[in-house]
């Protein structure tokens, strides 16, 4: 998630210091991306240098400063909003290439640690659909109920994607297991192990 | 906590001899009032097993199931029936609903045949249709309504009257998402009101409105939201399986 985005989208709505905008990006993302205030200060310095933001005059020292956008903040801020997230500027799923890493990996148990991921996964959709049922029992506004149906819905795709990732692993079981009876009778015990047989 | 359901070391064999099958092995499950259990697993698991030995439509081979404090081996078949009808809300793939009577009828049946008076019962009816919003088809016979209406009508005949234990197998199949999630909320305000619930679903999303995830594999309970994730031994081998 871009800080700097984020920043310019909240002076949209008119001057902000420093720690109202950590208030209001927590309040409109809820604490799903903390935000330190040494952050919001270095990436405002940033957009000052950069022409998008202006320091206005008003507070009674540097962290009561306003900032405002500029003409060109607003334009960077209206594309922003034009250009869609392409999927590979994400960061790499370090959970796909665990799984990938493990099926090939001698030993590792699969099934146990898609599991317990699942585990983990399930857990953390518990407790997302709890927090948008006391955003919706609250009435919020849009913001926060957004934010957290995209993090219910990607926890939901995880899990699909680990219960598929199962099911792989027991077609490949079911083949290995045939394909090792048809042979050698005492291979069978090893192909129960799982993932080792290649 | 009181458990409204308790399961202590249930196993479940169906058939006899090579074509035995071991749907539940040693499963023990406590659900306490005012808590919502959701059952995940791949087919076969045994989760439609687990739910109808919870509600007393099937006996376990072996271990003891309890509803509401009271063990239903040994009971007799018609105390067996009352406990169904009285403590137990049932949502199942099939409906069952009574075609030849109307919707409001098919929701007030279950406690007629408690013994509650027509009014009272009709009264009912017509507050738990009011929960699913059928209130405005309450006349209506269920060949006269939709899939997704006959399916929250059968949901309604669940959720009459005080029952304190709620079990759903698959409840959602012909609705769509939003109407998943009012199911979803019908059942977290029962519980919230002191009834206990157990829901199977393969659905992710409405697992998360649980309080507790519970996951079966083989028979076997492979693992449990309601328990903190035990690190290491994930490398140990087949083992754990
Ligand atoms: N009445 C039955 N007779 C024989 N086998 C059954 C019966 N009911 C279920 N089974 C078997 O028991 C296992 C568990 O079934 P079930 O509880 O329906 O699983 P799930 O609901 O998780 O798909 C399956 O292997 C199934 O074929
Ligand atoms: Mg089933």
């Amino acid at each position: 998630m871009s800080i700097r985005q984020g920043i310019l989208a909240m002076l949209a709505d008119g001057p902000r210091h420093g720690y109202q905008l950590r208030v209001d990006f927590e309040e409109r993302t809820g604490s799903t991306w903390p935000l330190n205030i040494g952050q919001v200060y270095t990436t405002l310095s940033r957009l000052e240098r950069d022409g998008l933001v202006v320091a206005l005059d008003g507070g009674d020292d540097d962290t009561h400063k306003p900032y405002a956008l500029t003409e060109l903040g607003r334009a960077e801020l209206a594309a922003w909003f034009a250009t869609p997230v392409h999927r590979e500027d994400r960061p790499r799923d370090e959970l796909a290439i665990k799984l990938a890493m493990a099926a090939e990996m001698p030993g590792a148990d699969l099934h146990a640690v898609v599991q317990a991921q699942r585990t983990d996964t399930m857990r953390a959709l518990q407790d997302y659909t709890r927090l948008r049922r006391a955003a919706d029992a609250a009435g919020d506004d849009l913001s926060w109920p957004i934010v957290l149906d995209s993090l219910i819905f990607a926890t939901e795709a995880e899990v699909r994607w680990l219960d598929a990732t199962e099911e792989r692993l027991a077609r490949r079981r079911a083949t290995t297991a045939r394909t090792t009876s048809d042979g050698a009778a005492e291979a069978a015990a090893t192909a129960d192990d799982g993932e080792a047989v290649r | 906590m009181t458990a409204v359901l308790e399961l202590l070391e249930v196993s479940r064999v169906h058939g006899s001899g090579a074509t035995a099958v071991n749907a539940l092995r040693g499963v023990s499950l406590q659900v306490g009032a005012g808590e919502f259990v959701a059952v995940m697993g791949p087919s076969g698991s045994g989760k439609s097993t687990l739910l109808n030995i919870a509600g007393g439509l099937d006996s376990p081979s072996a271990g003891e199931v309890t509803v509401e404090g009271v063990a239903l081996a040994g009971m007799t078949r018609a105390d067996l029936a009352q406990v169904r009808r009285r403590s137990v809300g049932y949502v199942f793939q099939e409906l069952n609903l009574i075609p030849a009577l109307t919707a409001a009828e098919n929701v007030a049946l279950p406690r007629e045949l408690d013994g509650v008076s027509t009014r009272k019962a009709r009264a009912e009816a017509l507050a738990a249709l009011k929960d699913v919003d059928l209130a405005g088809v309450a006349g209506r016979f269920p060949d006269e309504l939709s899939g997704g209406q006959q399916q929250r009508i059968a949901i309604a005949r669940a959720l009459v009257g005080p029952r304190r234990l709620l079990l759903a197998d698959e409840p959602t199949g012909a609705l769509d998402s939003v109407t998943g999630e009012d199911v979803m909320k019908l059942l977290r305000s029962r519980c919230d009101e002191g009834a206990a619930a157990v829901l199977v679903t393969h659905d992710a999303r409405l697992a998360g409105w649980s309080d507790r995830v519970i996951f079966l594999r083989d028979g076997l309970m492979v693992d449990d939201t309601g328990t903190p994730p035990t690190a290491g031994s994930l490398l140990t081998g087949g083992a754990g399986r």
